[in-house]
């Protein structure tokens, strides 16, 4: 059994962050507090993040059982600013080579006084199945499971589309490219229709767009020229090649013809888009480099605000623990005090 | 329990003249003012003093000693110095110095800035006799009973009243 209560598996019981787990079921409110924190963490002169002492004493380990290259180093620098300890491991060249079981793995380096644990995982569903068996005061936080969520990915999107353009609320967004098989673009359209974006549409073959979009909530188009125009953002994502099973595009070639993001087609969307790609990308397969370098691209900004998002979330979520054992002091106190009020009041219940 | 206004331009006022009689006042100090009463003080007196260079605001929020007990300021903002610390003659200005707790945050922030030639520390009201760190202010507004306690609002008008439990009692 959960030890979280509540619909959310990734909330305690006073429905603040105790995992991040995945953007799906989160309030509005809960992803605002992240924008606004991770803002906080920034000079507004400088653009500049400094190192804050809030997390000394706290160990984070960093399991990445996928390589990474941008999550992982964002992930280590946010948690050095934050003061804490790091340990980064890769899980390929360790114990679970020597065939020790992933929980024997987790609870060993629980052992090892570890209070966070940020994951990494090509199996969808890891980072939810590590939270249901880490100790009730250690924290999991998903960077990347499998083809179902990288919420730390969708929340430092949110956080770059917020700083270019004041709000998401009202904003026409397009994602161009894989969306079947990228966990980056499940998260950002949750995030995106959590904050209240005018259009959420998603650009690509049919091979390549996911089952039931109306589900979604989003708009479908084979067509580049038409998904783009008059967009506010454009979000293209790499072509998963690793997680393709089948031949799903001609060639690359190919691909990029019929999708890739040019100066020409970029002239479609809003005069004032911004272009975003979660990396890595791929030049001349999904976008040309003269986009990629040119002046509505906000791809490297997408990596510098992922350290500040990532310092967010882990303080919030260490500052949801700090209240929550409060609360827990307090309603103890409560008990002890006045035992007689609370009977009664059990009683009226009953 | 009494209610007791402050007149705090007088304060203010004798603030200013308590500065200008320093060493440092002359050679050109930059003010910093701790949010949110701290900076509202820092505010008037950045304006009083004719100060050139803008007005420094530090947030302690990641600074403060009890993150683990009460967890994170949900109005946390960041600090914005807009000039280098290193070799300056910093102003610190709060409200109220209490326990000294604030002023351990906003010293360990200032330093990790960077290395300030000296830092001045006033405080509009001192609420002697409750400190629990070794700080005492160079310049004070008013000196007050540890029992008193203190409101501030502002920052326009900036107002200050002084609670005293004591009254009640005798």
């Amino acid at each position: 059994m959960s030890r979280l209560t509540g619909p959310n598996i990734q909330l305690n019981e006073l429905g603040q962050l105790h995992h991040f787990l995945t953007i799906e079921g989160l309030k509005q409110q809960h992803l605002i507090e992240i924008l606004d924190t991770a803002e906080s963490f920034i000079n507004p002169n400088t653009q500049e993040i400094k190192k804050v002492p809030i997390l000394r004493g706290k160990t984070i380990m960093n399991l990445f059982f996928e390589p990474s290259t941008r999550t992982r180093t964002t992930f280590e620098i946010a948690e050095k600013r934050l003061s804490a300890q790091v340990e980064s491991l890769d899980i390929e060249t360790s114990a679970a080579k020597k065939g020790e079981s992933l929980l024997d793995t987790l609870w060993n380096l629980q052992a090892m006084q570890t209070d966070m644990f940020v994951i990494r995982h090509a199996q969808s569903g890891a980072a939810q199945f590590f939270s249901q068996h880490v100790a009730p005061h250690v924290h999991v936080l998903n960077a990347g499971d499998g083809q179902h969520a990288h919420p730390t990915q969708a929340m430092l999107d949110m956080f770059t589309i917020r700083k270019h353009k004041g709000s998401v609320f009202d904003l026409k967004v397009a994602i161009v490219g894989d969306v079947l098989h990228s966990r980056v673009v499940r998260s950002q359209i949750q995030a995106l229709s959590i904050l209240e974006a005018r259009e959420i549409r998603v650009v690509g073959p049919k091979t390549l767009m996911p089952e039931s979009p109306e589900a979604m909530g989003i708009h479908v188009y084979h067509d580049m020229e038409e998904g783009i125009k008059d967009v506010d953002v454009i979000i293209m994502v790499r072509l998963q090649n690793e997680r393709m099973t089948s031949a799903l595009i001609p060639s690359e070639k190919e691909f990029f013809k019929l999708y890739g993001l040019t100066k020409e087609r970029l002239a479609l969307a809003k005069p004032d888009a911004i272009v975003m790609h979660p990396g890595p990308i791929n030049r001349g397969v999904e976008i040309s480099s003269e986009v990629a370098d040119g002046p509505q691209s906000v791809i490297l900004e997408q990596v510098t605000y992922g350290i500040a998002v990532r310092m967010a979330v882990m303080s919030i979520i260490m500052s949801n623990a700090a209240q929550l054992k409060q609360h827990r002091a307090e309603q103890a106190s409560l008990d002890l005090d006045e035992p007689h009020t609370l009977n009664a009041m059990e009683e009226a219940n009953s | 329990m009494t209610e007791l206004d402050i007149d705090v331009s007088s304060l203010l006022e004798n603030i200013c003249e308590q500065l200008q009689r320093r060493v440092i006042f002359n050679q050109s100090p930059k003010m910093i003012g701790i949010r949110t009463g701290g900076e509202w003080v820092a505010q008037k007196l950045h304006e009083k003093l004719a100060l050139t260079d803008p007005l420094g605001v530090i947030d302690i929020s990641f600074y403060r000693d009890d993150f683990s007990k009460i967890g994170l300021n949900p109005t946390t903002q960041a600090s914005d110095i807009p000039w280098e610390i290193d070799d300056q003659h910093i102003i610190l200005v709060d409200d109220v110095l209490f326990t000294g707790r604030t002023t351990r945050a906003a010293l360990n922030e200032i330093f990790d800035y960077g290395r300030p030639a000296s830092v001045t520390l006033v405080a509009l009201l001192d609420r002697k006799g409750c400190r629990e760190l070794p700080f005492q202010a160079d310049v004070i507004g008013m000196s007050l009973e540890c029992r008193q306690t203190i409101k501030v609002t502002g920052p326009d008008p900036l107002i200050v009243k002084i609670l005293d439990q004591q009254e009640d009692v005798t």
